[in-house]
């Protein structure tokens, strides 16, 4: 029974991790790429990597916690533009191509040994060498805090002060999401992802609509790699291919172009992938999968699942059967 | 429809009355002049025409065999594709010989399709191009010009386009009541009927009050009785003021409507005039009417044959 209780403790500590709203964060940001535009953007994860730098770089520069957010937010729209430019003219699988390729440059660039001065190259950049400007705007006092049956430290490296904000501002993503999608903005948005030359027929700047849609995106995929790293580490390989993967997954279980589908998608993610994982190490005998073996299972059956969702519900579990996306 | 603009309607058609019925006959007051606009795809001169111009305030039909160049021609003039003889930097054509256009006394040239709708000439296309996963009043907003909301960072402050939108949701709901798909209106534009994707694509076109309308083939796929209250429409906005430029091979409706006809084959302009005459023209039974020209080829019987098919069939 103990090891059941420990199964549920597991997955809900894991739904309220940081690096679960960091993770909620680049979906949102994703949702607005893909769900609502249509824009088949493959690298968030580079968008997360090049904002995770912007942050840690700067900071360990001596930037204060605002500037270095400032450069979060710019290395966001920065990269967003330089990938749009060339690419938004063309048809969206194009963009599918370089968006993959230019979050593996950033990687690639981020881990390169020459730059090891800057980036600490595939070793990374540690979390307390830049952690401290933020830790130091916590309100709270020292100590540690019970709620429910959660015990962590009031600020701490991984403590209800990170957890506070990261949640908060999912929330107040999505709502700045809602706002806009339901707008005239959003409406050409989404029109866009319908059929481009119907809203270029119509009198609207496509380019400039898409690129804006591509901004956002890629600014709050910047900010959820800041809290990505925030409680860990700055990793460039943490950040690769898998992880654009694992955040479509997470956006398109919850359900694109729905508001909150990429947080809930988010949450259950990592729920069930504790609670697969768990069950397995508890059912499955240790001779035949032991406990190392159970991660990667669960791993799996995370890719089994992405096969399943598109091929069986492509709307997600918050998306509405009529308005599926999935003919792009 | 104030008397002014009634009055312009007919001045302008019988205006047309004095124009020669030759390929390139000069407008007394032309709305679209176009020069040397050409298009090659590959070996294949798709679009060569040399000067033609469409009189404002009239509905004008650009008709023609398949492979005509029609709807390339509509492309080319509305930005969604660039003529083979466009103005470049190095080398392309002498400035005399450059690919000229210019709508209400602007020039087009290089303008993307955006511009030039902003600038009032404002297209439908022959495959249906509804917003399937919005609703048909969605649809109906996206047509609308010069909103507030549409800029981003208006967006986030529903106050700033509030009231702008509430106008936009009653004229859409007028326009939808006079395209019968008011009943609609909630429903997502991918549920319609074709021909009713056909009536919202030009219901839409219409929010944004354009100053010329170009239709790609409107009554394909539309039937019979509705039709008829199209053709209704299309007249009523020309006597509003609105020049109508269409594409049809339905030639009941080109007799029926239009009051200047334009005939295009294998890319040229082949004749011009009204459509009684054009009609009898002798280059225009060779490329397209064949041995029907004379009969009423709205008749629903002759149609039935396919007797319709059976000259361009010819022709390839």
């Amino acid at each position: 029974m103990d090891m059941w209780l420990k199964v549920i403790y597991d997955m809900s500590a894991n739904m309220i991790l940081p690096t679960t709203a960091a993770f909620a964060i680049a979906a949102i940001g994703l949702n607005v790429h893909f769900g609502f535009t249509g824009l088949l953007n493959m690298g968030q994860a580079g968008f997360m990597l090049i904002g995770a730098y912007g942050f840690a770089v700067s900071t360990i520069m001596g930037f204060p916690f605002w500037a270095a957010t400032l450069v979060t937010i710019g290395a966001g729209v920065l990269f967003a533009l330089l990938l749009g430019i060339p690419t938004l003219k063309l048809r969206g699988d194009y963009l599918a191509i370089v968006t993959i390729a230019a979050a593996e440059i950033v990687r690639m660039v981020g881990r390169a040994s020459v730059l090891n001065s800057v980036t600490g190259g595939s070793n990374g950049l540690p979390g307390e060498t830049y952690r401290n400007t933020f830790s130091a705007l916590s309100p709270f006092p020292d100590g540690q805090t019970t709620i429910l049956w959660f015990t962590f430290d009031n600020t701490g490296v991984n403590g209800w002060f990170i957890r506070i904000v990261a949640w908060s501002l999912v929330v107040i993503f999505a709502i700045l999401v809602w706002l806009l999608m339901r707008s005239p903005w959003g409406r050409v948005i989404k029109g866009i992802r319908e059929d481009e030359d119907a809203v270029r027929s119509l009198g609207k700047n496509v380019f400039a609509f898409k690129m804006q849609s591509l901004i956002i995106g890629g600014v709050l995929g910047a900010i959820g790699g800041m809290f990505y790293v925030l409680p860990t580490s700055v990793q460039p390989d943490a950040l690769g291919r898998n992880m654009t993967f694992l955040i479509w997954t997470a956006m398109l279980l919850g359900g694109a172009a729905t508001i909150w589908g990429p947080v809930l998608g988010s949450i259950l993610f990592f729920a069930l992938r504790i609670f697969i994982q768990g069950t397995v190490d508890i059912i499955v005998p240790d001779a035949i999968l032991n406990t190392q073996q159970t991660e990667q299972f669960s791993w799996i059956m995370v890719g089994v699942a992405l096969m399943l969702l598109v091929i069986f519900r492509p709307q997600g579990i918050l998306g509405d059967k009529k308005e599926l996306n999935f003919n792009v | 429809m104030s008397n002014a603009t009634q009055k312009t309607a007919t001045e302008a058609r019988a205006e047309l009355k004095s124009v020669p019925h030759t390929p390139g006959a000069p407008k007394p007051d032309a709305i679209l002049v176009v020069d040397n606009i050409v298009r090659d795809f590959g070996g294949n001169r798709a679009v060569d025409v040399d000067h033609v111009e469409v009189q404002r305030g009239v509905i004008t039909a650009l008709i023609g065999p398949n492979g005509a160049g029609k709807t390339t021609f509509f492309n080319l003039i509305t930005g969604f594709d660039q003529p083979s003889s466009a103005k470049k930097v190095f080398g392309g054509p002498s400035a005399d010989k450059a690919a000229k256009w210019s709508f209400n006394g602007k020039l087009l040239g290089n303008t993307s399709a955006a511009s030039v709708a902003k600038s009032g000439m404002v297209r439908t296309f022959q495959l249906t191009k509804a917003l399937s996963r919005l609703t048909v009043m969605q649809n109906m907003l996206l047509g609308a010009k010069d909103q507030r909301g549409e800029s981003f960072l208006a967006a986030f402050v529903k106050p700033l386009w509030a009231a702008q939108e509430k106008a936009n949701i009653e004229k859409a709901e007028d326009l939808l009541k006079r395209f019968k798909l008011y009943e609609k209106k909630d429903d997502l534009a991918g549920s319609l009927s074709g021909g009713q994707k056909k009536l919202l694509e030009m219901a839409r076109a219409l929010m944004s009050d354009p100053v010329m309308i170009m239709l790609d083939e409107p009554m394909a796929g539309v039937n019979p009785a509705l039709t008829q209250s199209l053709l209704g429409h299309i007249q009523s906005l020309r006597d509003e003021g609105t020049t109508v430029l269409f594409v049809e091979h339905d030639m009941h409706m080109v007799r029926h409507i239009s009051d200047w006809v334009v005939v295009m084959a294998e890319g040229r302009v082949v004749a011009e005039g009204p459509a009684d005459t054009v009609m009898s023209d002798q280059a225009v039974i060779d490329a397209y009417l064949g041995a029907h020209h004379d009969t009423d080829l709205g008749d629903d019987s002759l149609l039935e044959e396919g007797a319709m098919d059976a000259p361009k069939k010819e022709k390839k």
